[in-house]
């Protein structure tokens, strides 16, 4: 029983990052049906700049409270992660817009490969731990061990996965979104600003993908090619979950997560990607449209 | 014109005629060193002809290399084989036309594999003092032993044997368990080996459990671990991943010893790793706190020469050397198949990285160093003998 608690408190942690990238690739096609592949690499990117924000802090305002570091720590990186995905998508997708979707795809490919690349060379391959801003509490309750980053890893996503929630489904901005993912054409018509919504939605998935990577480096080393491998599953999630759905990517999250975990405990851990992909592929033939998805109506 | 023609022709001729005479009446010894001068790990090059030179310097300090009564000089040639397989094999091929009696190198195992061919043809014996894979001394096609391929290190098998005996006597393991990368050719025959030597001794693996490369989180199966109540874990994986997975383990209240192999060799993994890592083993080479006078000999001289620590390739380059005239010594003549039989035979030999023995293959018998990691410092803890 504490090794099925503890197995599924170790898939919550790991779905949780899921989950919040996978937010990132949800939004994205659900306002522009195109996949954004350069999103994991975005979180990539956020993970190394609460890295060298957190460096910083620490070396010049030692006497500071950590957790007010990790305060401004997340702050930061969820501003300039932020920038970085308003920009490609204004330099890099808007030109395409009217392009065939493939070219945006192919697009976003390439801006992967240019943020992997970019921050190899200049920060070099050396994996990196972000620096202690959490104090790090073993608690054993009832034989399940769990840490204090842990706890908060899977209490802020839920946390901020639920303040999204309420930010699609309750405000003016979340139903223009809404509108925009219905029908640009005639959400323009109704005085709906599409280009500003279409960089907020990049600009909320960047946040999300900045909380995940700032809790992910504070459990797990960073190095430029983490974002390739989390995000083909954050990816897998969205898509189980019903691609353009926001709760489905959560839901895909958490059970990408429990494949991460389970497999090794059943299998072996070198079935992970072989489960992962076989889900992914059922999936598409079966139920194409996800978990939570909606048929496409298609409009003539 | 003519004159100059003739001259130099005469020239010619006559270190012809010199050269031939040369093994008639030999008055050094000359060995060769085919090193990684250049190309893409040129520090271990460096390393290894620093040792080399001095190896030679010091023999010859002491009059020479004593042979069935008479000294002999010895020299040098180096020959740089650029860190590439080819020229690896090219430049054992220059240093058997030379005529070296040995000839030690190269290094790495993706220019010792290729080395070793030529020198078994050649019937020249050869040892690498660094390379670890096991076809370097292993003949493919036969898959017997090579003649004349000889080296210094132990292979990556032995350091499993080695770990399990560690294992079982020091941290006197009852339930002891594994996580390692079942992609890896190197962590995965560790692996196999120390489960195998383990079952020998009685003692059952509780948990063998396995990763990819590139994995980061190991929750699932350190869970199982713990769940398995192991009281060891060990790591044969490299110093990049272990520090996650010390802190992990940690995280999900692992309270059992963890050790590694040699790839934690590396001062990285204490700069990743932080207190967690603090007060565990692994097992290596070579430690430059080593507590025997041969070695603290060796570390003392080579950092009055050359201003720095010696690696574990310049320690295994001594090493190499000091087996090559060992055995020419024992041979009693200056000749390749005498030198090679004695090689072959050497019962003991007390080197720089622990004393070594060879049983018929060109793979030593030697003991390993158990570093454990101290104030944030790899210190010397204790030798383990196979």
């Amino acid at each position: 029983m504490q090794f099925i608690v503890q197995q599924v408190l170790n898939a919550l942690q790991v779905g949780s990052v899921y989950a919040l990238i996978a937010l990132g690739y949800t939004m994205v096609y659900g306002i522009l049906t195109m996949i954004n592949f350069a999103h994991g690499d975005i979180f990539m990117v956020s993970t190394y700049i609460a890295f060298f924000v957190a460096t910083l802090l620490l070396g010049l305002f030692a006497s500071l409270p950590p957790l007010f570091i990790f305060a401004v720590t997340i702050v930061v990186a969820m501003f300039g992660t932020t920038v970085l995905a308003v920009a490609i998508e204004r330099f890099a997708y808007k030109p395409l817009r009217k392009a065939p979707r493939i070219s945006a795809v192919i697009t976003a490919l390439g801006v992967g490969l240019f943020l992997e690349n970019f921050t190899l060379a200049t920060i070099g391959p050396e994996p990196r731990f972000l620096p202690r801003l959490l104090p790090v509490v073993n608690v054993t309750v009832g034989g399940v061990t769990f840490s204090t980053i842990q706890i908060t890893i899977i209490l802020v996503s839920v946390l901020v996965m639920f303040l999204l929630d309420t930010i699609v489904q309750r405000t003016m901005v979340g139903m223009a979104m809404r509108a925009v993912s219905w029908d640009k054409f005639t959400a323009s018509l109704m005085g709906v600003p599409v280009d500003r919504i279409i960089s907020l939605t990049f600009a909320l998935g960047a946040v999300m993908a900045a909380i995940g990577g700032t809790l992910y480096g504070m459990a797990y080393t960073i190095d430029p090619y983490m974002g390739i491998r989390i995000g083909w599953w954050a990816f897998i999630s969205a898509v189980v979950g019903g691609i353009g759905n926001i709760r489905g990517a959560m839901i895909g999250g958490y059970i990408l997560g429990a494949v991460e975990i389970f497999t090794p405990v059943l299998l072996a851990s070198t079935y992970r990607d072989f489960v992962a992909f076989s889900i992914l592929l059922l999936l598409l033939i079966f139920r194409p449209t996800g978990i939570l998805g909606r048929p496409m109506i298609q409009k003539v | 014109m003519r004159e100059r023609v003739f001259l130099v022709g005469g020239a010619v001729l006559l270190a012809i005629v010199l050269t031939a005479c040369a093994p008639r009446a030999p008055t050094e010894i000359k060995i060769g060193l085919n090193a990684e001068l250049t190309g893409s790990i040129p520090v271990v090059g460096a390393s290894c002809k620093n040792a080399a030179e001095m190896a030679v310097e010091e023999v010859n300090a002491a009059g020479g290399l004593e042979v069935g009564g008479k000294k002999y000089k010895v020299t040098l040639l180096v020959e740089d084989n650029e860190d590439k397989a080819e020229s690896a094999a090219a430049a054992a091929q220059k240093l058997n036309t030379a005529g070296v009696l040995l000839m030690i190198g190269p290094n790495a195992s993706r220019n010792a594999i290729p080395a070793s061919e030529v020198a078994e043809s050649n019937k020249m014996p050869m040892i690498s003092p660094w390379s670890t894979n096991p076809k370097t001394t292993l003949d493919p096609k036969t898959g017997q032993p090579k003649k004349y391929v000889f080296r210094a290190a132990f292979i990556d098998d032995f350091q499993g044997q080695v770990a399990a005996k560690f294992a079982i006597t020091e941290l006197k393991t009852k339930r002891p368990a594994v996580l390692y990368d079942v992609a890896s050719e190197y962590n995965k025959g560790i692996a196999e080996i120390y489960k195998k030597t383990l079952e020998e001794n009685g003692i059952q693996v509780v948990a063998f459990e396995t990763y990819t490369t590139g994995d980061k989180d190991f929750s699932a199966q350190l869970t199982k671990i713990k769940e398995a109540g192991a009281d060891t874990l060990f790591l044969p994986n490299y110093y990049s991943e272990v520090p996650l997975q010390v802190q992990q383990a940690h995280k999900l209240g692992f309270k059992g010893i963890i050790f590694g192999s040699d790839s934690w060799g590396n001062l990285e993994l204490i700069t990743l790793c932080g207190k967690d890592c603090e007060g565990l083993f692994f097992t290596t080479h070579y430690a430059t706190d080593i507590a025997t006078p041969k070695a603290q000999q060796f570390i003392k001289a080579y950092e009055a020469k050359y201003g720095k620590t010696p690696d574990d390739v310049a320690a295994l380059t001594y090493d190499s050397f000091g087996l090559a005239f060992q055995a020419i010594k024992a041979a009693g003549k200056l000749d390749r198949e005498a030198i090679r039989n004695a090689l072959a035979s050497i019962t003991e030999y007390e080197g720089v990285t622990g004393v070594m023995q060879f049983k018929g293959t060109g793979d030593p018998i030697k003991s390993a160093v158990i570093i454990q990691i101290r104030e944030g410092k790899f210190r010397f803890h204790s030798v383990a003998k196979p």
